[in-house]
């Protein structure tokens, strides 16, 4: 074949694949929008789910995907941070930096299921506390640590040297330049790291199933006395999140509208991790701009 | 002797000893995690052999699977080789599927137009990243089961949906990995290709993508580990016999799924329960092997070094 010709071809071959993702990424967001759209009402909103009947909501499930996103991020964060700041500032190459990174490629690597398993080990048995938020929470962070802890080695790597040079000669040591003048510079790709890892933390559910557990005592929304079980903001109780609920309705679901359910649910799980994601390029942008006073 | 307290704190809290120890700690806890997961469920895991006594060539090369079958009739057998072949069989197939999708795409993105590729092609390859697996199931549950079963045969719970389902998840992962690494070769060796006469499409084949080999690998090595351990899109759509299947459209049940469906519902100790982690220990084994083999394949780098 003529080098023209394979080229031409290779050419429309590669549009061809492009295009196709792009179609198939459209179609899907799409259907699942379109569907779920005719189902989501302030009602489906916040009512409660049913068990046998139709007309149920999503709202606690709503409410404990939040709740755990806080509650594990409340844990995430600073592990992460303090973490990409040792990768990006103390690390030097040795053995032991060898292993923190072996590690962390390893618990980035693993599937979610096994953390899951792990967690009902160590979470919920072996503490006592049976499945609940705190076990959830602990879990994912199990899961979000790695993503989160190269996404501040990143933010803090691409902070310019003369910055740090600057703050030494005033007579700073290496802590107080990283506190005082290192991190502030790194806070936009923090932010927006941060809310890109919330958006995966509210679509997981392989490993809540086995820590934050697949149902939900009846809440209490005016029982804020944080240790009572119907409380809903009680660490310690059990707690299906939404996305562990898309699974479990298609799975083992007796209401007669699990349709409209499950697409409705589907649609408000995507929403909020779109939403997530363009908050993240919104807000890294925003807070750039401000910070460089472009 | 309170002000004395608290002018120690204000000290301490400025020290180089408290960020090093801070930020030590925090790298030490993934040590610790990853240590401790594995520690877990290798105990836990190997339970099966060590306190039931089945052996080890029987748990993995047996398709026997009866884990409450009563004595009398034979008594309980754990054979799970058919959930590995499951787990294979769908795996690989995403990903002989995905793989070459997706190494087009990162080339389109990085070479063919990189504008609005980059602009366009990488968001939309996130968003796609961003899609929560068991949104990915419910399409595949919704859709494509019944398109299956409609239009090509089957139930429509079947090998085939499953690995559908999974290719299109992988896509982002090996779009990404691949992208980044055709990213990162010089600009030289492509000038260089051009100003020898070559096309495009001979620059990319027998120049970019060459070079920017242990990237592609490393990708395609992530999307299948990935594929692997999914574990509840998988279940959705596959529809979860313990048989070998005979056809791309008979259901399968996979490593993954197994474990989805009973941990919760058999007794903790139970030779049914110890069973589940000695499957668990297994993917744990598996996906630490394909981090040694990512290793391995960073080591070796492009053709150049």
């Amino acid at each position: 074949m003529k080098p023209r010709l394979a080229d031409r071809i290779a050419t429309i071959s590669f549009w061809a694949c492009a295009l196709l993702v792009i179609a198939i990424l459209v179609s899907l967001a799409g259907y699942i929008l379109y569907h779920g759209g005719k189902s989501i009402s302030w009602n489906f909103l916040t009512s409660p789910p049913q068990v046998i009947r139709a007309g149920g909501g999503i709202g606690p499930q709503i409410f404990n995907s939040f709740y755990l996103l806080v509650l594990s991020m409340a844990f995430t964060l600073p592990v992460g941070l303090l973490g990409g700041v040792y990768l990006a500032e103390y690390a030097r190459k040795s053995s032991w930096t060898d292993l923190v990174r072996l590690s962390i490629e390893t618990l980035n690597s693993l599937p979610s299921i096994i953390v899951g398993l792990f967690g009902l080990l160590v979470f919920v048995n072996l503490t006592g506390w049976g499945y609940s938020l705190m076990s959830g929470a602990l879990a994912l962070t199990v899961i979000n640590l790695p993503l989160i802890v190269r996404i501040m080695e990143e933010s803090v790597r691409s902070v310019p040297a003369g910055l740090r040079e600057a703050s030494l000669a005033l007579g700073a040591n290496k802590w107080q330049t990283v506190c005082r003048v290192v991190l502030p510079s790194a806070f936009p790709g923090l932010v927006s790291g941060a809310i890109t890892t919330s958006g995966r933390v509210f679509g997981e559910a392989a490993a809540l199933m086995f820590t934050a557990g697949m149902s939900s005592p009846a809440l209490d929304f005016s029982q804020w006395n944080i240790l009572h079980p119907a409380s809903p903001l009680n660490p310690f109780r059990p707690a299906e999140t939404l996305a562990v609920h898309i699974w479990k309705i298609n799975t083992e679901g007796l209401i007669p509208d699990l349709r409209r359910v499950a697409d409705g649910s589907a649609a408000v799980l995507i929403l909020v991790v779109l939403g997530f994601n363009l908050a993240a390029r919104w807000l890294g942008r925003k807070i750039h701009r401000r910070m460089t006073a472009e | 002797m309170k002000k004395d307290l608290a002018c120690m704190i204000f000290k301490l809290s400025g020290s180089e000893l408290l960020g090093r120890v801070l930020t030590t700690g925090a790298a030490a806890l993934a040590i610790i995690s990853t240590v401790t997961i594995i520690a877990f469920i290798s105990v836990k895991g190997l339970s099966t052999f060590i306190d039931n006594g089945i052996s080890l060539k029987e748990f993995l090369l047996s398709s026997h699977w009866y884990p409450d079958r009563p004595l009398e009739e034979g008594g309980p057998q754990v054979g799970i080789l058919a959930f590995v072949f499951g787990s294979v069989v769908v795996s690989t197939l995403a990903v002989i599927l995905s793989a070459p999708l997706s190494i087009a795409c990162a080339v389109f993105m990085v070479e063919i137009a990189p504008n609005w590729g980059q602009r366009l092609l990488r968001p939309a390859i996130e968003v796609l990243a961003g899609i929560p697996s068991v949104v990915y199931g419910y399409i595949g549950l919704s859709l494509l089961v019944p398109f299956i079963r409609e239009n090509i045969g089957g139930l429509g719970f079947s090998v085939l949906a499953g690995f559908l389902v999974l290719s299109l998840m992988i896509i982002p992962t090996i779009v990404g990995i691949s992208a980044d690494s055709l990213k990162a070769l010089p600009r030289e060796w492509k000038e260089a290709a051009y100003a020898l006469g070559s096309t495009r499409w001979q620059a990319i084949r027998l120049v970019l993508l060459p070079a920017a080999r242990s990237g592609l690998i490393t990708g395609i090595v992530l999307g299948l580990a990935r594929a692997f351990g999914e574990a509840l899109a998988v279940q959705m759509v596959i529809g979860n016999t313990r048989k070998i299947p005979a056809s791309i459209l008979d259901p399968v049940t996979t490593l993954t799924s197994a474990i989805t469906m009973d941990m919760g519902n058999t007794p903790m100790g139970s030779l049914w329960n110890n069973a589940l982690w000695s499957m668990g220990l297994l993917l744990l084994a598996i996906s630490c092997f394909f981090i040694i083999i990512i290793r391995f394949v960073a080591n070796k780098g492009g053709i150049a070094q």
